[in-house]
């Protein structure tokens, strides 16, 4: 923890604290240009799924993490991008466009759903949206010229700029895509939340009433958190759309958007981190318990396979996170960050919370 | 007649729902939480019920298995409580969200992995009986239900108005400072609300079971179900619960009757947010909004 000496105005400003924390990031986007070349096709397809539910949990990151508006429906979201998404190509349009109109329809159904559903707040919010998210299940069977109903659609190849990318067919290529898309939308939401709309978000999260006095408009404010939260997590259900290369109503059960609520969760609310953290877990934790099985058998024990194991160690996991590390993943981060950094002077307490108490419901 | 029967069996179907919902709303007005695992608690409940009772399994009279069930359920909820959750008082509403619904994957998997994933019945000394009232013929366990309900909330009812552990329970819920300062001993009386509603998830999974069959996977949607009833009647109301559950139990049927399969399933949860939209609070709202 160098004192860092600000000459001018940009370099306060700049995402970047100084050349070493700039350097970090372009090592590890070199990494992930390198990692085809250095893990087999398999992997390479596990990456980019981490990729996409990254993609989803930043959609979600933005409504939970950064605005304080709690969703248990998001899978709600995802479907409509997937669906709009492959609707029009299956139409003849080329990719990107059809993509772009995915992203919007997203964020525009988003909007229009904001308008009543943002009155609410706090376990209310959360109810509504995972009745949203309920119903959206069932409008995916019944709207079914789009949707093609119970069985789903299939997604085509993708032609882009003379290449074809498929997922299985050309799993490198499609990592790209994925990693793409990634790192444009982190680019563009660490700026967003430097920009006063961010700031704004944050506030609402903090405080309505003190965001209020500071003259943000809240509904206004918490709408178009609301439209650009659908409109990424709608754009990663398009990609997840390739990933899965087939999707029907049981691709976005409800169940699928708590997991993503866990995610997030996992992987530390209000942090950019976080969302990527969380999708290495939630993708990678059932090869770790295949692997795990495995190196179990080695020695002669044997496990079973349980159906819902991985889960349910993800569900414990939740658990000892919330009560010893509320902020997931990326607080546990943060803490050994800090340890390295002050290597023989930490101490025990530097990250003790602050006592909060409950904002209560009850009439006074 | 066949409207008749309908609705008797739509009522009965509201017990349960309202039962859970009044687990619900014990535990939100005791902790300002939502206990997302009451599902698969009552799902545990019953398949507790379910190896006790039955025949091919410990086969115990059907009211003693009954009994060890709740009081297990109930001791569970109470620890569950004043060991895992009060650890996290203090804390925003979400983080209990989370770590209840984390606690029902939890369940879940461990009677998945315990009892197995196919649907089980309880074998109930009324099964299979009817009773016939001229040309209504209702089946018995239906009257059962609706009769357990009944007693069950004319128990509760005279619990929270005379005697002292009741009242102790209201005052903590409508303000647990004061109710401190009062000499009441906050922590134990939630916990004992915990263990209350554990006990009412494990009679309406029993009830429900003895309807039916129960399988592990059941506790999700049972559970957002019954939510909906709560939230329909309002989270602050008992009666609103049981009002909320009865409700979605009779209009279940008849929506499954005259509307398309797929409207009547998503039903439930259209009317909720229909009531969020329209009265946040619920239907039969106690708290009002508070002003700053």
């Amino acid at each position: 923890m160098k004192p860092r000496f600000r000459t001018s105005y940009d370099a306060d400003i700049d995402r970047f604290q100084g050349r070493w924390h700039r350097a970090q990031y372009l090592l590890l986007i070199a990494v992930a240009v390198a990692a085809p070349w250095m893990l087999g096709a398999y992997y390479v397809g596990e990456l980019s799924s981490v990729l996409v539910w990254s993609l989803a949990g930043l959609g979600l990151m933005l409504l939970v993490g950064h605005t304080g508006q709690v969703s248990l429906g998001h899978a709600a979201f995802m479907a409509i991008g997937a669906f709009t998404h492959l609707a029009l190509m299956l139409r003849g349009w080329p990719f990107l466009p059809a993509l772009i109109a995915a992203t919007l329809a997203s964020g525009i159904s988003g909007a229009l759903l904001a308008l009543p559903i943002l009155r609410l707040s706090g376990i209310y919010l959360a109810i509504a949206t995972l009745a949203l998210g309920i119903l959206v299940e069932d409008l995916a069977i019944i709207a079914e010229p789009i949707t093609g109903g119970v069985r789903g659609l299939v997604a085509p190849p993708i032609d882009m700029f003379g290449f074809t990318i498929d997922r299985y067919g050309t799993p490198i290529a499609f990592y790209y895509l994925c990693l793409s898309v990634v790192v444009l939308v982190t680019l563009a939401y660490a700026n967003l939340l430097r920009s006063p709309t961010g700031r704004a978000f944050m506030a609402v999260r903090d405080s309505e009433i003190s965001a209020r006095a500071l003259g943000v408009n809240i509904t206004r404010t918490k709408t178009l958190a609301f439209a650009l939260s659908c409109a990424i997590t709608g754009l990663a259900g398009a990609l997840y759309a390739h990933l899965a290369q087939a999707v029907n109503f049981e691709s976005f059960l409800v169940i699928i958007s708590i997991a993503l609520l866990l995610q997030v969760i996992v992987g530390g609310l209000g942090s950019i981190h976080g969302a990527f953290f969380g999708a290495v877990v939630i993708v990678l934790l059932p090869q770790g318990i295949a692997i795990g099985r495995d190196l179990l058998a080695d020695v002669g024990i044997r496990v079973a396979a349980y159906p819902g194991l991985d889960m349910a160690v993800f569900a414990v996991i939740i658990i000892v996170l919330m009560i010893l590390e509320p902020r997931g993943l990326y607080g546990v981060w943060i803490r050994v960050r800090t340890w390295l950094e002050l290597f023989p002077l930490y101490r025990k307490g530097m990250f003790k919370r602050a006592r909060s108490y409950l904002k209560t419901e009850r009439l006074k | 007649m066949d409207t008749l029967q309908l609705l008797i069996s739509g009522i009965a179907n509201g017990c349960i729902y309202g039962l859970i919902a009044l687990g619900f709303v014990l535990i939100y007005k005791a902790s300002e939480s939502v206990n997302f695992a009451q599902g698969d608690m009552m799902i545990l409940g019953a398949f507790l019920a379910i190896a006790l009772i039955n025949t091919n399994q410990a086969d115990l009279p059907f009211l003693l298995g009954l009994a060890i069930a709740g009081l297990s359920l109930g001791i569970f909820a109470y620890l569950l409580d004043s060991l895992l959750l009060r650890r996290v008082f203090g804390q925003p509403q979400l983080t209990m969200v989370i770590l209840t619904i984390a606690l029902g994957f939890v369940l879940r998997f461990v009677i998945g992995a315990i009892w197995g994933h196919d649907p089980v019945g309880l074998e109930s000394p009324v099964a299979g009986q009817r009773l016939s009232l001229g040309a209504l013929s209702v089946p018995v366990i239906d009257a059962v239900i609706i009769g357990t309900t009944v007693f069950l909330v004319a128990v509760l009812w005279l619990f929270f108005a005379r005697t002292r552990l009741g009242l102790a329970m209201q005052a903590s819920s409508q303000n647990q400072v004061a109710a401190y300062y009062m000499g009441i001993p906050v922590k134990r009386v939630v916990s004992l609300v915990w263990a209350m509603s554990g006990v009412m998830a494990a009679i309406a999974g029993v009830l429900f079971a003895a309807k039916g069959a129960v399988e592990p996977a059941a506790g999700l949607v049972f559970g957002i179900k019954a939510f909906a009833a709560a939230v329909i009647g309002g989270l602050g109301s008992l009666p609103g619960a049981l009002a909320g559950g009865l409700l979605i139990g009779i209009m279940e049927p008849f929506a499954g009757r005259h509307l398309p399969s797929h409207l009547a399933q998503v039903f439930p949860y259209a009317l909720m947010l229909l009531v969020l939209i329209i009265r946040p609070s619920g239907l039969f709202a106690q708290v009002r909004q508070k002003k700053v």
